[in-house]
């Protein structure tokens, strides 16, 4: 749940790019990192093994300026995708406004995205959130990988297993060459904040 | 409770109360935040900078830890929750489900008093979010 202060004028949006291990999630934060600076005020916060894998989360604060007289402050996270890691992915999803479920096209991870998006359907409902309604939107990233000649699935057949019933808003993408990724997080700002704006009508 | 919105009025009160009860007694820096991670307020001395939208992220999920494996030990809470640096401590304390109330302070406070004062604060704090 955003937190909205009325003396300040400062809406606070929390958005968490969820997925299964190593399908790109920090390195959607870290494009937007470098990519964004102006509005970037402080560090990207990175809580990792020595591994390099996330250990709890990343976290990017990003200055969307100013709607309606409030400054947009929108809290950027990540999980971590680590199947055993589920107990600190639930702890990142507490209050959440908005979702990026990243999942990796690779052919051979179809399956882990499967189960990663059941697992977030689980995880909101321990905090009576639904999945159905929440802010969402499907990135379908790494698919600068068809050039190399590694077999990607289709978008027809990620839509079929990811999007059917959702019917989020999805986006092809590539966080390494940074294809899309400004693109799915507009997406969820503004879905985000006119959920919000209803929820406070 | 509906934290998600405080009044221009609460949130003076709520600061009101911080500074006088605890930015005066010389604590440095003074942060109200949500479980998930939010900035209710904060409130420093003017001579602390510290990045406080980064600072509500990790304490938030440093709490949740913390209280997670209270749980799996079969302890209710971890009352107390506090850091100790060379400089300048940390101290955390649960003023409802939803919010924290975070202190940093250094040598010249010692933790007895700062807990003292902080329960009186929170106290207070609880009074001026029933009014709502
Ligand atoms: N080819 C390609 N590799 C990617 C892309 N996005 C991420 N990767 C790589 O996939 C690996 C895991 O990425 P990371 O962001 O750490 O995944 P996370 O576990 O979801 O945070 C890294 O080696 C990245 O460089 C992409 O769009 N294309
Ligand atoms: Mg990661």
């Amino acid at each position: 749940m955003s937190f909205i202060n009325l003396k300040d004028k400062i809406v606070q949006v929390k958005i968490v790019y969820y997925g299964p291990g190593r399908c790109g999630k920090t390195t959607n934060l870290e494009y937007i990192n470098r990519t964004y600076r102006k509005q970037i005020a402080s560090e990207m916060v990175s809580l990792k093994t020595h591994g390099d894998r996330t250990l709890f989360f990343d976290f990017l604060p990003f200055d969307m300026g100013q709607i309606k007289g409030y400054d947009i402050k929108i809290q950027l996270y990540t999980v971590p995708g680590q199947v055993k890691y589920n107990a600190t992915r639930k702890l990142v999803l507490r209050g959440v406004d908005g979702i990026v479920f990243v999942a990796d096209a690779m052919e051979k991870q179809r399956e882990k995205n499967i189960r990663s998006l059941n697992q977030l359907h689980e995880n909101l409902q321990s905090y009576k959130e639904s999945i159905f309604k929440i802010p969402l939107v499907m990135q379908y990233n790494k698919v600068d990988l068809k050039e190399h000649g590694i077999p990607i699935l289709p978008i027809s057949v990620l839509e079929k297993d990811l999007n059917s019933r959702l019917k989020v808003p999805y986006f092809e993408a590539s966080a390494i060459t940074g294809y899309n990724v400004a693109a799915t997080l507009k997406k969820i700002i503004s879905s985000s904040v006119i959920s919000i704006q209803k929820k406070l009508l | 409770m509906n934290y998600g919105i405080v009044s221009q009025e609460q949130l003076e009160q709520i600061d009101r109360i911080l500074a006088e009860k605890l930015i005066k007694l010389g604590v440095d820096c003074v942060i109200i935040i949500d479980m998930a991670g939010n900035i209710i307020t904060a409130k420093d001395n003017g001579e602390s900078k510290y990045d406080v939208y980064s600072f509500a992220a990790l304490a938030a999920g440093n709490f949740a830890t913390v209280d997670a494996m209270a749980k799996l030990v079969g302890e209710q809470e971890f009352s107390l929750l506090f850091h100790k640096g060379q400089e300048s401590n940390i101290h955390f304390s649960k003023i409802d489900d939803e919010l924290l109330l975070i202190s940093m302070f250094g040598r010249d406070i010692s933790l007895g008093f700062l807990r003292l004062n902080v329960v009186d604060v929170i106290e207070k704090i609880r009074k001026v979010w029933d009014r709502k």
